[in-house]
């Protein structure tokens, strides 16, 4: 459904603000340098708050509209006026658009605040600033561009200041590799992005929003699906949906911070802003909404499978991350039936995903960077604040009413219900099965964590023989520990206490997030009338609960229950136990990495040998064998000089006998 | 007899001395199988005099014969220098520029 | 002899002789010269080359007659053979004339390709010449109606006159070319007559050796010779001679003590010799020594 644009107006004239104010901060803090270290953080906290204070301005300004005028555009800047191919940049405020903004400056503003106390230790917190706050920029101009080729540039921005923060820790190889994995499968979606991009400008001759809705019909199914399938494709690779999943659990090599702030609030979620965005493509292709919708169900899956098995609490929150993409990517490719939905899951995630995330960097903050859950236990006693906020956040994330989560995510799943058929009941019993997932292994992690016996007191020091990864079982791929900057000295004894004040505020004011965003967007339909101007109405509207509702706080009822079995009864043990077999591929990360290196890596490492072979011995070898050929014809041929007269006039007299045959020939 | 025979005759000595420049070692040897292919060049102009029923080609004969004589002189002069320097009339004695 | 002045007639440009005896005269000269050509190459001593040369030479000026040309026949025998030959004679004599040229090549390969090369060349030019139209000899022309010496004097001083008087400046230039080559620079002053007196008188040798013969107190032909210092050599009789005094009964004489005077005085005279020379250096002389 496309809105009508006009222009902006009003206070939504300063729109530019949006993007200024982080742009500002990072550039001065980067090409500040260490003169800026001492109030570095104070303005890199400034500036997303600023922005986010304007983002409010504009929120109002927006609702002060009509529903059907809150389309704004702000033309910025001519960027390629090139003969037919016109792309602007410019600013589009529409309810999605300020939505993410709100999401992006609120949640990210409490998360500098949250790495001030965080990063104090660190000596490169400003330049941490630094690249927070051009994460900021480059992400606001994702969500606020209003062509694809503006779009695409956020896009490459997010993914660069995802691969600096990543490798923010550049001394650590597994940072660096894992930074470098990141930015590499990130690529690879980029690519189709990027074919999108110049399909829509080859057939509609625009990659505006505008122009590109108006005439998607034209372009018949073909192109909708292609576009569709493109897009999809470099959703896949931002949002860590399969199959270019493999670099989200290696991402968390990064500070907390980051991995709350990209990897699990806004980053990851761009993806899905993409599809949501592109909604009138996608609605004239239902083989493009079945792909979205069959890729959310199989990652809600995959995410959910890899996260039961993880002992790293920071890996662990990210497959519940991948996981619950998967769910807003399955909400995406319903229809109207779900990007309200979807978003709206979107933004509780961003709530109570990263309170999670915050929560788990105070518990490593206390617990001297170990993140393996198998060295935490009881520490509810010890951190009541961030027990109760990391509670909180998990009560959202598994559906437990009235908390967020159980709005959203039910929404999804009887979004997928209604969709009926055989697509939509095998939508609906993934979800389903995935939400009894969900349920299980965040119950884990919180009963790991916060109860049970205090498994860091009788561990005693930490043994030398085990490497300093946390990972008691061998990680076969490059992503060691996720730990902190600093290694822990193996005697020393662990006093966990509650984080300062700095940190602990934010996780406040996320888990009030967590406990009533779901609530408030769905109740009275509010959210699905504020967006449905742009991605339409759900056909079907039901109450809150349904069938599909019940059945699914059922099974989340049942995977509580089975994880209070395994993990709260008995105790937990020290060491990672032999595992069944899904459990050990679970740990492998479901064999992503491994299916990875055998078909890409392996096959492109045996072409680039080829290639060398090839340069080597061939094209080397012809140049060589040019000049050995030649050096060796001069070699003999120089044996002509042998010195002697004698010689000389008998090639002398044969070559007078030559010219005389060439007389005769030309003559005779 | 036609004078075709007479050239041919030119020819066939011509070539001898040519192989003897070629194959002896003694520059005086040398010198006199150039004299030899002198002599056959004066005779083919000789016959070819004949042919053309004038006297011009007796006359080049004639001239080649002084030309002879007086490189003859001049080569024989620098010979018995070279002789008196190395003691040798080899030709092969000259053989450095070689690679 | 009037076939011979019908040879060197000039009217004609020719021979007089019928064309069977100038064939067989052709084939003769021509396996000649041929042969000549080849002993040229292939004779080991450079004297025999020159006799070979010689030859070739010889048989071309008698060519050069039949084509009816008696002037360059003449110049041929006189400047060529003569002169040029001659020539290479002397400097042959000068620079070794025993001095042979081994068999053995030391070029590689030189003889296999220089023969290769001839004989292609020779079937090239050979085919050449068949190609090309040669008439038939064309014997009669106003230029020689004249006679062939005043023909050809005219061609030189008319036709030809620059070429000559380019060749006459090249003939001196040769001269003088040759003077200069030849010529030996000293490298010491030469010695004055004062200085050459002085050399005859402290060598004690004043006076001049009398010529051979002198000493010589017999003349018989199976006397042996006396050599400068007194002695006798066997070889200057010959071994018939010898053979023929053995079957005779005689001994052969070996030492010329006939006359007892006269060994006294040689005697003597070496004696004197000797006490003059005293514990000096060898004058010059070499007793003893044979000569070859």
């Amino acid at each position: 459904m496309t809105m009508t644009t006009l222009a902006a107006t009003g206070a939504l004239r300063y729109s530019w603000l949006l993007l200024a104010f982080p742009v500002f901060g990072a550039a001065v803090l980067l090409a500040g340098g260490r003169r800026t270290d001492r109030w570095g953080h104070l303005l890199g906290v400034a500036m997303p708050l600023a922005a986010f204070v304007y983002g409010l301005v504009a929120f109002f300004t927006l609702l002060g509209y009509p529903a059907a005028e809150r389309g704004r555009e702000l033309h910025m800047y001519s960027w390629i006026p090139v003969g037919s191919f016109q792309v602007n940049i410019g600013l589009l405020l529409d309810p999605l658009s300020i939505s993410f903004v709100l999401l992006i400056t609120g949640v990210g503003s409490l998360i500098h605040i949250y790495s001030v106390g965080y990063m104090a230790t660190d000596a490169e917190r400003r330049k941490f600033f630094g690249y927070l706050n051009l994460f900021i920029a480059a992400m606001l101009l994702l969500v606020l561009a209003d062509n694809y080729l503006a779009l695409y540039a956020g896009w490459e921005g997010v993914g660069l200041a995802s691969y600096l923060l990543i490798g923010f820790w550049s001394f650590k190889p597994s940072a660096a590799v894992a930074a470098k994995k990141a930015f590499i499968v990130n690529r690879v979606g980029d690519a189709g992005l990027s074919v999108a991009v110049m399909l829509m400008f080859a057939e509609f001759g625009t990659v505006s929003f505008g122009g590109v809705f108006h005439s998607a019909r034209s372009g018949g199914s073909g192109v909708a699906t292609a576009l569709g399938l493109l897009l999809l494709l470099g959703a896949c690779g931002k949002s860590a949906q399969v199959p270019l999943q493999s670099w989200l659990l290696d991402a968390m090599e990064g500070p907390t911070p980051v991995s709350a702030l990209i990897h699990a609030a806004t980053m990851v979620t761009a993806g899905v802003y993409l599809l949501v965005r592109s909604n009138p493509i996608l609605a004239l292709s239902s083989t493009a909404q079945l792909a979205v919708t069959v890729v959310g169900a199989v990652t809600l899956l995959w995410g959910a499978i890899i996260g039961c098995a993880k002992d790293d609490i920071k890996k662990s929150l990210a497959g519940s991350t991948m996981s619950q993409i998967g769910y807003m990517t399955l909400g995406a490719g319903l229809g109207p039936a779900g990007y309200v939905f979807a978003i709206a899951h979107l933004l509780a995630h961003g709530f109570f995903k990263a309170g999670l995330f915050l929560g788990a960097g105070s518990v490593m903050h206390a617990m001297d960077d170990e993140v393996n859950m198998r060295r935490y236990g009881g520490l509810a006693r010890y951190m009541p604040v961030t027990f109760v906020t990391f509670g909180l956040g998990y009560l959202a994330i598994i559906g437990f009413p009235p908390l967020s989560g159980f709005f959203t995510k039910d929404g999804i799943i009887a979004a997928a219900w209604d969709k009926g058929g055989t697509s939509g009941a095998l939508l609906a019993t993934c979800a389903i099965i995935g939400a009894g997932l969900t349920a299980f292994y965040m119950t884990r992690m919180m009963l790991m964590t916060f109860f049970g016996k205090p498994r860091w007191q009788e561990a005693g020091p930490r043994g030398g023989a085990e490497p300093r990864t946390g990972q008691p079982q061998p990680e076969p791929h490059m992503a060691g520990g996720s730990g902190g900057s600093s290694p822990r000295a193996s005697t020393a004894a662990l006093h966990p206490h509650e984080s300062p004040g700095v940190m602990i505020w934010p996780m406040i004011l996320l888990a009030v997030g967590s406990i009533g965003a779901g609530a408030f967007l769905i109740t009275g339909q509010r959210f699905q009338s504020f967006l449905s101007p742009v991605v339409g109405v759900p056909p079907v509207s039901h109450g809150v609960f349904t069938t599909a509702g019940y059945i699914t706080l059922a099974l989340m009822a049942a995977g509580i229950v089975i994880a209070w079995a395994m993990y709260g009864r008995v105790p937990v043990p020290a060491t990672a136990p032999r595992g069944s077999l899904i459990t050990n591929a679970a740990r492998r990360d479901l064999y992503g990495d491994a299916f990875n290196e055998a078909v890409l890596m392996r096959p492109g490492q045996w072409l680039t040998r080829l290639s060398v072979y090839f340069d080597g011995r061939g094209i080397d070898g012809l140049v060589n064998t040019t000049a050995a050929a030649i050096g060796g014809t001069s070699g003999r041929t120089r044996r002509v000089q042998t010195g002697f007269v004698r010689s000389y006039a008998l090639l002398m007299f044969a070559g007078a006998g030559l010219l005389v045959a060439a007389l005769l020939v030309v003559r005779l | 007899m036609s004078p075709a025979y007479y050239v041919f005759l030119a020819v066939i000595l011509f070539v001898i001395g040519g192989v003897g420049v070629l194959v002896r070692r003694n520059a005086i040897v040398i010198f006199m199988c150039v004299e030899l292919m002198l002599n056959a060049c004066n005779l083919a102009f000789v016959a070819f005099a004949r042919m053309h029923g004038n006297l011009d080609g007796q006359v080049v004969a004639f001239f080649v014969m002084v030309v002879a004589a007086a490189e003859v002189v001049v080569g024989l002069a620098i010979l018995m220098a070279i002789y008196r320097a190395r003691k040798s009339a080899s030709v092969d004695d000259a053989n450095l520029l070689k690679y | 002899m009037s076939h011979a002045s019908h040879l060197l007639a000039a009217g004609g440009g020719g021979t007089n002789l019928d064309s069977i005896y100038v064939q067989v005269l052709y084939w003769i000269l021509a396996i000649f010269a041929v042969g000549a050509a080849i002993a040229m190459v292939c004779v080991r001593r450079a004297v025999h080359c020159a006799v070979m040369l010689a030859i070739v030479m010889l048989a071309l000026a008698v060519m050069y007659a039949m084509q009816g040309a008696p002037f360059l026949a003449f110049v041929q025998v006189i400047v060529y053979t003569g002169a040029v030959l001659m020539l290479f004679l002397f400097v042959l004599m000068l620079i070794g004339v025993s001095s042979a040229d081994s068999l053995v090549e030391t070029i590689r390969g030189q003889r296999l390709w220089a023969g290769i090369a001839g004989i292609f060349l020779a079937v090239l030019l050979i085919l050449g010449i068949g190609h090309a139209a040669i008439g038939s000899a064309n014997p009669a022309t106003a230029a020689n109606g004249a006679g062939n010496l005043t023909g050809i004097a005219t061609l030189i001083f008319t036709t030809y006159v620059f070429p000559f008087e380019v060749t006459s400046a090249l003939l001196i230039t040769a001269a003088l070319a040759a003077m200069v080559l030849a010529h030996r620079e000293r490298t010491a002053p030469k010695p004055t007559q004062r200085e050459l007196a002085r050399r005859r008188v402290t060598s004690g040798h004043v006076a001049p050796e009398p010529p051979p013969g002198v000493y010589a107190t017999h003349d018989a032909v199976d006397m042996p010779a006396l050599l400068p210092d007194g002695s006798t050599t066997d070889r200057s009789v010959s071994p018939a001679i010898a053979q023929r005094d053995i079957e005779l009964g005689r001994e052969p004489i070996r030492s010329v003590t006939a006359d007892l005077a006269a060994e006294a005085r040689i005697e003597a005279a070496r004696q004197v010799e000797e006490a003059a020379a005293g514990g000096a250096p060898g004058k010059g002389r070499a007793p003893g020594k044979d000569e070859r």
